[in-house]
């Protein structure tokens, strides 16, 4: 009877998680079709940066998704440690989240590339913005491929835990010293170009290019983290099913040597 | 705690006494990688040794000697931070520390205070080197002395605790350098700055970076010492 109730239970909650991620994605899928229309059709071109200001609809928006993916990672990770919290979900959400930031920040570094050359002519400059994205990305892809070293589950969570909480630690260490490299040997940066503001529909595409991608880092997080909890179910299935396999084997020797 | 540190810096220490890993393995390797980086860096100190021939002759050597040190010390890390480990792995030594009772704290304490002397060794001999190579001239002791203090520590600890995260895992040699080299980015690039405004004379804007590594090292022994334990129950 109460392996039927779980059953039941955990049928919900499948149910439930299923039309949350229909609906979120839905909603990623409309806003950024949205966006696509706003940001390519219906702005128009900025008087400074011409057609590049586009790029003003997309970068600060995936720059903002990878911290925030980042902050919930760290958030996430240290749930799992404290004992009182802890379970299995804090780690897929820990590791589901590290891996959306890892792509994220990628993205925010090719597309701040793309401006950079756009508007500056460069595809790099050593600016304290760009750098610490960088070092950031750098930090985040260590804690991914410490994930993915083979491991038992608690050991993969606590590592994956403890990585992400030393980077996050990390981040106002690299802000600080990023900025101070810069400031102290850089009178003026090329990457504040003054005069320049952000104003109507402009400024109301941006902060709906932040809603959109914020939706879409919420889709690819139940996909990734409901992956999280079924490679999780496989590895402890495989197990059992082995462990079942080798009892039935000894079992049938047995009855072969009685008989 | 502390006597427990001492207990297990004393242990790592006359472990390396009568293995002499660091002195016949990193420290030749420390040296090999200053001669390439002469090799590498060949063409920009003979640029700018004319291009400065007006100012003085250890200008070039002040702005490519800082980085070539912590460089190589933060390769030099990598390898003390490894063999820390690997002498845990061995003989269930790793597992007899744990049973021992000794405070984690402590042993975190003594593993990155084991560490930190071997680096000292290895800086003596990297600061010797390019003297006596890049005829680099030291000014400001104090601060080089702060700057190399604090930002040795703080790399100790880092090292520490991605050692014990990595302990065990056949791939350590490989994502050992992926873990630990972001993290101590902002530390070798404060104890970079502030060894070249010390050796080009602008000690006055060299303290703001002392100011960073010391709260880096603050930061990163607290959080050894707290989450040490934890590293140890997964390794």
């Amino acid at each position: 009877m109460k392996t039927t109730a779980t059953m039941q239970t955990s049928g919900v909650q499948t149910s439930t998680v299923q039309t949350l991620s229909w609906l979120t994605g839905l909603a990623a899928g409309a806003s950024l079709a949205l966006l696509t229309v706003l940001g390519l059709f219906v702005t128009r071109p900025d008087e400074v940066q011409g057609e590049a200001v586009r790029l003003l609809y997309v970068h600060p928006a995936t720059a903002w998704v990878a911290y925030m993916a980042f902050a919930v990672t760290s958030l996430a990770g240290l749930l799992w440690l404290w004992p009182r919290t802890r379970k299995p979900l804090w780690d897929h959400i820990a590791g589901a989240s590290a891996s959306i930031g890892v792509v994220f920040t990628g993205l925010t570094l090719v597309l701040g590339s793309l401006w950079g050359r756009a508007t500056w002519g460069f595809w790099w400059v050593w600016d304290a913005r760009g750098t610490s994205t960088l070092l950031l990305f750098l930090l985040y892809a260590g804690v991914v491929a410490l994930r993915y070293v083979p491991a038992t589950r608690d050991a993969r969570a606590r590592r994956t835990a403890i990585g992400a909480l030393i980077a996050f630690i990390d981040v106002p260490l690299v802000h600080f010293s990023v900025k101070w490299w810069k400031t102290l040997h850089q009178e003026a940066s090329v990457l504040q170009p003054s005069g320049v503001q952000i104003h109507g529909l402009q400024l109301f595409t941006m902060l709906f290019s932040f809603v959109a991608f914020s939706l879409v880092y919420a889709w690819l997080m139940i996909q990734r983290t409901r992956l999280a909890r079924w490679e999780d179910e496989l590895e402890a299935g495989g197990l059992d099913a082995a462990i079942v396999a080798r009892q039935s084997e000894g079992s049938q020797h047995l009855i072969g040597a009685t008989s | 705690m502390f006597r427990d540190a001492l207990l297990v810096l004393g242990k790592d220490l006359r472990i390396e006494a009568r293995a002499k890993v660091t002195l016949r393995q990193v420290a030749p390797f420390v040296v090999t990688v200053m001669v390439l980086f002469a090799f590498g860096l060949d063409r920009v100190l003979v640029r700018d040794a004319n291009v400065a021939d007006t100012v003085t002759d250890s200008v070039p050597a002040a702005y490519v000697v800082p980085g070539l040190i912590w460089l190589t010390l933060l390769f030099a890390l990598l390898l003390v931070v490894s063999r820390s480990v690997s002498i845990e792995e061995e003989d269930g030594a790793g597992d007899a520390l744990r049973l021992s009772g000794l405070d984690p704290a402590g042993i975190f304490l003594g593993k990155a205070g084991a560490i930190v002397v071997q680096l000292v060794a290895l800086e003596l001999l990297l600061v010797l080197g390019s003297m006596l190579f890049f005829q680099a001239r030291l000014h400001a002791p104090l601060l080089l002395l702060s700057a190399t203090a604090l930002a040795t520590v703080g790399m100790a600890a880092v090292g520490t605790c991605f050692g014990a995260l990595s302990s065990g895992l056949r791939s350590r040699e490989t994502l050992l350098p992926v873990l630990v080299m972001p993290v101590v980015a902002p530390v070798v690039l404060a104890a970079v700055q502030a060894w070249q405004l010390a050796l080009v004379g602008e000690v006055g804007d060299g303290w703001p970076w002392v100011r960073l590594l010391i709260v880096f090292a603050v930061v990163y022994v607290s959080f050894g010492v707290l989450a040490y334990g934890a590293l140890l129950e997964e390794s």
